[in-house]
């Protein structure tokens, strides 16, 4: 396949790993922020590949793992209603909101079982297939559950502008979107923090830029390389990450050129603008972190659905104890570290989110889990 | 002279309606109509049949049900499913399929002519496949509770092999080869229900795959292992193996044949083809020392000419699958989990 192909060139990656040997030195710890760049590394071995010195950690990056617990809880109630239509990207369905870990509760285990019971749960691709359902449907009130970091904020944002330019008044979203730089700040405030480098998410930086990383690079003396998702970006991001720690350098450097320019992608930065605001976010596992997500605009308020259904909205919940969702996310444990890995926790019986979304690092692990010889 | 006034009773619909499955006029017009010119003689056609004895071997018996949406794709149409995965079913077992019996849930409001299509479709595979259509059953339920048309279908077949082939007869040392490439099913129905608009670029492998057991048994009677890759894709079917035969299982990930219109919709949709179904595909593991042999009857068969040689079997254990990647990593390739869930980015 054109453009993937070359990007999975095994003797090209070879060959940067090669230079990476050479380049380093000594121990470092990265962590790649994204969870498809984890599911990368971990479906093509890359990590066997790579000299011991280099630890690669698992970052926030996982939209779906990320999202709290009470926003699940939300989505299942209101996905439950007979007069709604929940709309979702794939993999949010089976995602456990809290009655897995408080046996008395009411609520359904995920959105497969809210399904199960007659609710009108629906997979798409794009916030507007959710919008054609609100077209079709006009006596149902359609529900997107719009989850995601900065890179599905426009698609997001355009949905609720065509269907306000619609006036699809039977449209909403439930937006629960979070962003990476406040992340990267609260895990480097983190007393345990061990990150020494930064492998940026290349699709965000893609709409966004990098100038919000400047600061950041400069603020932590920490290299903060724009990566991609095949091998070769993947490689390559890190081969230019240990040239930065071997030398002594702090830098934002982009290794994604092909797809991220400096500035982003302007139009979908207008969109988020108009849209959205900045909110603050608790991240599920890690916990509340300021000014780290959007909401929609008050411009916008009739199609959020947290407004249109507010009074009956459940209570905020407490995640559950034994999974270590939280520590795995912010790279201070590995997956398998976590006393419920494996046992009880699969991605059949999930406890926390990085365990069912494929780009979960637990479900990673699982799925592609070490042999050691 | 004196016409007639009170209406007579339609019998003659251009649908289905609740009537064709009263067990009555209708049902019988059905089969005279459109079941018994397209799967043979009406005698054959009852509500249950008698089938020749079979002097030595033993019997096989498969059953499956098939609910596809949608009902046609590039490559076939749920009839051409419902034939070849019960043939399939029982050729796995390296028995040759010889009856099959059809049931029907069709919904009030399918088209006859849609109905017609599948059953004819149905009539050639089996004439393909060289099995009898020889008992059957219709029913019809209320319009919004079934999807057009759901078709069970049992098969019965004779293993005159000794012992046939089975899932916990993988060795140590044994060969793994497919018949050619993966996921082609799975994405055609995947490209029309996403609208990827990709004509008959992705088009489905639906094939009864009895002839190309039988050449294989014929020049390697002793194939350890046999299986269609159907639902859950390779993945599924090599960890059952694995299992089941209590080894390791290795696949080495570039030398599986992979369409590129298959890997791109793939990609496209986030689906791993390895987890992918395929309707026309079997896996067969061998001994290393028939591995040649085996693979070059594939090859020479028209349902196998990308036929390929895709891993071995390495070890003892309680049942293990390792993907080695072109970059000479390996991971553990686990069961697919539920339904195939397409990732968010």
């Amino acid at each position: 396949v054109k453009f993937l192909d070359e990007y999975r060139n095994a003797n090209a990656v070879r060959s940067v790993i090669k230079t990476i040997e050479q380049t380093v030195t000594r121990p470092w710890t990265l962590m790649e922020i994204c969870g498809g760049q984890t599911h990368s590394i971990i479906r093509y071995g890359l990590d066997q590949l790579l000299p011991n010195d280099i630890a690669l950690i698992h970052g926030p990056g996982c939209p779906v793992c990320v999202t709290p617990i009470e926003v699940i809880d939300r989505a299942l109630l209101l996905a439950s209603r007979d007069d709604v239509i929940l709309a979702s990207y794939g993999d949010m369905l089976r995602v456990p909101g809290s009655a897995v870990c408080h046996q008395n509760s009411t609520l359904p285990r995920d959105l497969f079982d809210v399904k199960s019971r007659g609710g009108d749960v629906r997979s798409v691709y794009s916030p507007l297939d959710a919008v054609a359902l609100a077209r079709e449907h006009p006596n149902k009130t359609v529900v997107f559950f719009a989850i995601g970091f900065e890179t599905t904020a426009p698609a997001n944002g355009m949905a609720v502008l065509q269907a306000a330019r619609e006036k699809l008044d039977n449209f909403c979203v439930l937006a629960s979107h979070v962003t990476v730089p406040p992340a990267i700040c609260a895990m480097m405030e983190s007393p345990d923090c061990r990150i020494n480098g930064f492998l940026a998410a290349g699709h965000v930086c893609a709409i966004m830029g990098v100038s919000e990383y400047h600061a950041l690079a400069k603020r932590y003396q920490i290299p903060i390389v724009v990566t991609g998702f095949e091998p070769l970006d993947l490689v390559y991001g890190i081969l230019k990450c240990v040239q930065q720690l071997e030398t002594g350098q702090y830098c934002v450097e982009n290794a994604y050129r092909r797809t991220v320019n400096d500035a982003g992608n302007v139009t979908a930065q207008d969109v988020i603008q108009k849209v959205f605001e900045v909110c603050d976010r608790n991240w599920r596992g890690i916990g509340f972190i300021p000014n780290s997500g959007y909401r929609l605009s008050d411009n916008y308020a009739p199609f959020d659905a947290e407004r249109r259904f507010a009074d009956v909205m459940p209570d905020i919940t407490e995640d559950t104890h034994i999974c270590c969702s939280g520590a795995v996310l912010q790279g201070q444990i590995k997956p398998d570290d976590c006393p419920a890995f494996g046992n009880p926790c699969t991605p059949l019986t999930p406890l926390g989110a990085t365990m069912v979304s494929s780009e979960g690092a637990c479900a990673a692990y699982y799925k592609y889990g070490r042999v050691t010889a | 002279m004196i016409q007639p006034t009170c209406p007579l009773p339609v019998l003659h619909y251009d649908k289905i309606v609740m009537g064709h499955g009263s067990g009555g006029q209708m049902t019988e017009e059905l089969v005279r109509d459109i079941f018994a010119p397209a799967f043979g003689m009406p005698k054959q056609l009852g509500d249950a049949a008698v089938l020749s004895k079979v002097d030595n071997g033993h019997l096989v018996f498969s059953t499956d049900s098939f609910v596809v949406q949608p009902l046609f794709f590039p490559g076939g149409n749920i009839g051409s499913l419902a034939v070849s995965g019960t043939v399939n079913d029982v050729a796995m077992m390296g028995a040759t399929p010889l009856y099959l019996s059809v049931g029907f849930i069709l919904e009030e409001g399918l088209q006859l002519d849609k109905l017609r299509q599948i059953v004819n479709t149905m009539a050639d595979t089996a004439r393909d496949a060289g099995v009898c259509i020889v008992t059957g059953d219709t029913k019809v339920v209320e319009r919004g509770h079934g999807d057009g048309v759901y078709i069970n279908t049992a098969g019965v077949g004779v293993q005159l092999g000794l012992e046939g082939p089975h899932s916990g007869n993988a060795k140590p040392g044994d060969v793994l080869l497919v018949n050619g490439t993966l996921g082609d099913h799975g994405m055609a129905i995947m490209g029309v229900r996403h609208g990827l608009n990709l004509g008959d670029a992705l088009c489905s492998d639906a094939a009864p795959l009895n002839g190309l057991v039988k050449a294989l048994l014929t020049v390697c009677p002793n194939i350890h292992v046999l299986r269609d890759l159907t639902r859950g894709g390779l993945a599924a079917a090599t960890h059952e193996i694995a299992q089941d035969s209590g080894v390791v299982i290795e696949i080495e990930e570039a030398c599986v044949p992979v369409k590129e219109t298959v890997r791109g919709a793939c990609e496209m949709l986030g689906f791993d083809v390895l987890q992918v179904a395929n309707e026309g595909k079997l896996l067969a593991i061998v001994d290393a020392s028939d591995a040649d042999v085996v693979l070059n009857t594939m090859q020479a068969h028209p349902l196998g000419k990308e036929a390929a040689c895709i891993g071995r079997v390495t070890d003892v254990s309680d049942g293990m699958v390792i993907c080695k990647t072109a970059f000479g990593s390996t991971r553990v390739m686990d069961m697919p989990v539920g339904e195939l869930l397409p990732r968010i980015c």
